[in-house]
């Protein structure tokens, strides 16, 4: 039996977070909330006689990922005309870019389960006009011109991606560059962020390129892996019985997680590309270029790096630290207010997380939780110094993210600190001992287990604020007292 | 090249323009002029020529990044021979968009 993989290409359209439209004046706005029609103009109707005029920070934006993304950046590009006729463009074309495109021949490194990486080789990303949103209904449709017009990015890679785990890892990245860059929201659920794998298999060894399929406008990531593992498995059975891959069009249906042909694709579409008449055309000066590049703000690779050596994190904990970039702010904010590293990020990955995750707040939204940072440095210095124990911690914490707060105040109002007094702990401990005849003997007679019992009551009895080390200390000088 | 009514009748159509009898003469006649002044151009040797997208000596003409209002929705909807629910309203189109 032959065993195939995957040869896959990812289209990704990123919508810029400009303030206004690619090529008028009308503000950018959420289109999935905004009153239809109400962000438009003569310009992205397609009104005869207009002209469009270039907006500067959609051309920076789209250099910055250019840069971000290792691209080679052109000094000449230019748009053109993509002609196509359907009802979401007024203009009967789409303003787009051919021939010369904002960057060419980039590359990203994704991080791979085994902990392995690998670069992904980027072809080319060019600016376009996003296109109005339809909405059928029956034999009508209706027409929202809102998002007509928007800066959208279209990023393209080589077809050097194998597997629905590389597909996604590549995916997960190219979101969190977006995201630090603050071009793009990467909320994939509203649109913003599309994509687009194109799939075919070959036999593993073999560099065939064979017939490939095209899942559209996928708005998860988690389609984006589950589409390409669905895809690579259905061709490879598609070949495995004998029979041919037809090139097509498919769409990923959620409901019943598989994908469903939309057409086929039987002639190459012709777009008629032409240079676009109405713009003139575009020359990147390289002292523009290095203005853009001064301007990148620390990636998440480099940033990752950064934390392991100068904070000594493990590299699992700074890949989780970085992935968000408010994550990534939050942690930082915590060390500036006087955390130690390595237990801010465990209790930032462990406790914080799992109170967000109760929640089902994202990680993103960390920076607007009631438990500030300078409270969890605070809490982390209370742990370190000993004045409270990790149980008081674990509900302190609670506490601060239910309330906010400060922990310092928290642990004097309500009488939290540990007790670490030996004379205190020393009288609980003989008075737990006395209370529990049987235990005692039953741990003297080897059943050695019997002391976690023991010190659960002392806790109980010190109301959890006891020094377990202490305690524990004196529990075995006490019950080794009581042999006879 | 002579414009005949019908094209004239066809590119109205296109345009969605309504036009009346004397105007449809009149534009074919002055469509036809344009086109006529406009094929004198075949006339000259541009083998020599590179090809251009643009005539105009311009580059990097971009403009700020400041929203401005945008036109009332009824006057964004005017124009259009049908709408509904505040939206332009077409017939069913079964094919997908293009990206």
């Amino acid at each position: 039996m032959t065993t195939y993989e995957g040869v896959i290409g990812l289209e990704v359209h990123a919508e810029l977070e400009t303030e206004s439209k690619m090529f008028c004046s009308c503000a950018v706005v959420d289109s999935t909330s905004a009153t239809p029609n109400t962000h438009v103009c003569p310009v992205c109707l397609g009104m005869p006689g207009v002209l469009p005029v270039i907006n500067r920070q959609a051309i920076e934006f789209g250099l910055m990922v250019g840069l971000a993304l290792n691209c080679e950046i052109p000094e000449f590009s230019q748009f053109a005309r993509k002609s196509y006729f359907y009802p979401d463009l007024p203009k009967g074309y789409q303003i787009s870019q051919y021939e010369f495109p904002l960057a060419i021949n980039g590359w990203l490194e994704i991080d791979l389960p085994d902990g392995s990486t690998k670069r992904v080789h980027i072809r080319r990303a060019h600016l376009e006009e996003d296109a109005g949103k339809l909405t059928h209904e029956g034999d009508h449709s209706l027409v929202d011109l809102n998002r007509a017009g928007v800066p959208l990015l279209e990023i393209v890679s080589e077809a050097d991606i194998h597997t629905a785990d590389e597909a996604e890892a590549y995916a997960r990245k190219l979101r969190a560059i977006l995201r630090y860059l603050g071009v793009n929201s990467g909320d994939m659920s509203k649109g913003v962020l599309r994509m687009e794998p194109n799939i075919s298999v070959r036999p593993v060894g073999s560099d065939e390129l064979r017939t490939r399929t095209e899942i559209k406008n996928l708005n998860s990531i988690r389609s984006v892996t589950r589409g390409s593992a669905y895809e690579i498995e259905r061709q490879s059975a598609v070949y495995e019985s004998g029979g041919t891959v037809q090139q097509a069009t498919m769409g990923w249906d959620e409901a019943r997680q598989l994908t469903v042909v939309q057409r086929y694709k039987e002639t190459a579409e012709d777009y008629r590309y032409f240079p676009e008449p109405d713009l003139p055309v575009l020359n990147v000066s390289r002292e523009w270029v290095e203005e853009m590049r001064a301007n990148l703000p620390e990636l998440p690779d480099a940033k990752r790096d950064r934390f392991i050596s100068e904070y000594g994190l493990s590299r699992y904990d700074a890949s989780v630290l970085v992935a968000e970039r408010a994550v990534a702010e939050y942690y930082e904010a915590a060390l500036n207010a006087g955390g130690d590293p390595k237990q801010v990020a465990n209790y930032i990955t462990g406790d914080v997380f799992r109170q967000m995750n109760t929640e089902g707040r994202d990680r993103d939204d960390i920076g607007v939780i009631k438990l500030t940072p300078t409270a969890l440095a605070a809490l982390v210095t209370l742990v370190q110094n000993g004045t409270i124990n990790h149980n008081i911690a674990k509900k302190l914490l609670e506490a601060l993210y239910a309330e906010g707060g400060d922990p310092v105040q928290l642990v004097e109002r309500q009488g939290l600190a540990q007790v670490s007094d030996t004379d205190v702990l020393s009288q609980a401990v003989a008075a737990v001992l006395d209370e529990h005849p049987d235990e005692v003997t039953r741990y003297l007679g080897g059943e050695e287990k019997l002391i976690k019992f023991l010190m659960g009551m002392v806790m109980r009895a010190m109301r959890g604020k006891a020094d377990a080390q202490i305690v524990q200390g004196l529990l075995v000088e006490q019950l080794d007292a009581r042999r006879t | 090249m002579k414009v005949d009514r019908q094209t004239v009748e066809h590119i109205a159509e296109l345009a969605k323009l309504q036009l009346s009898e004397t105007e449809i003469e009149r534009f074919a006649e002055q469509l036809s002029d344009i086109l006529n002044y406009a094929e004198r151009l075949q006339e000259l040797d541009t083998d020599a020529i590179p090809p251009t997208a643009s005539v105009l000596p311009l580059s990097n003409v971009l403009r700020a990044d400041s929203a401005q209002p945008s036109l009332p929705r009824d006057e964004a909807l005017a124009n259009t021979a049908d709408q509904a629910e505040g939206q332009f309203r077409v017939e069913a189109v079964l094919d997908d968009s293009s990206d």
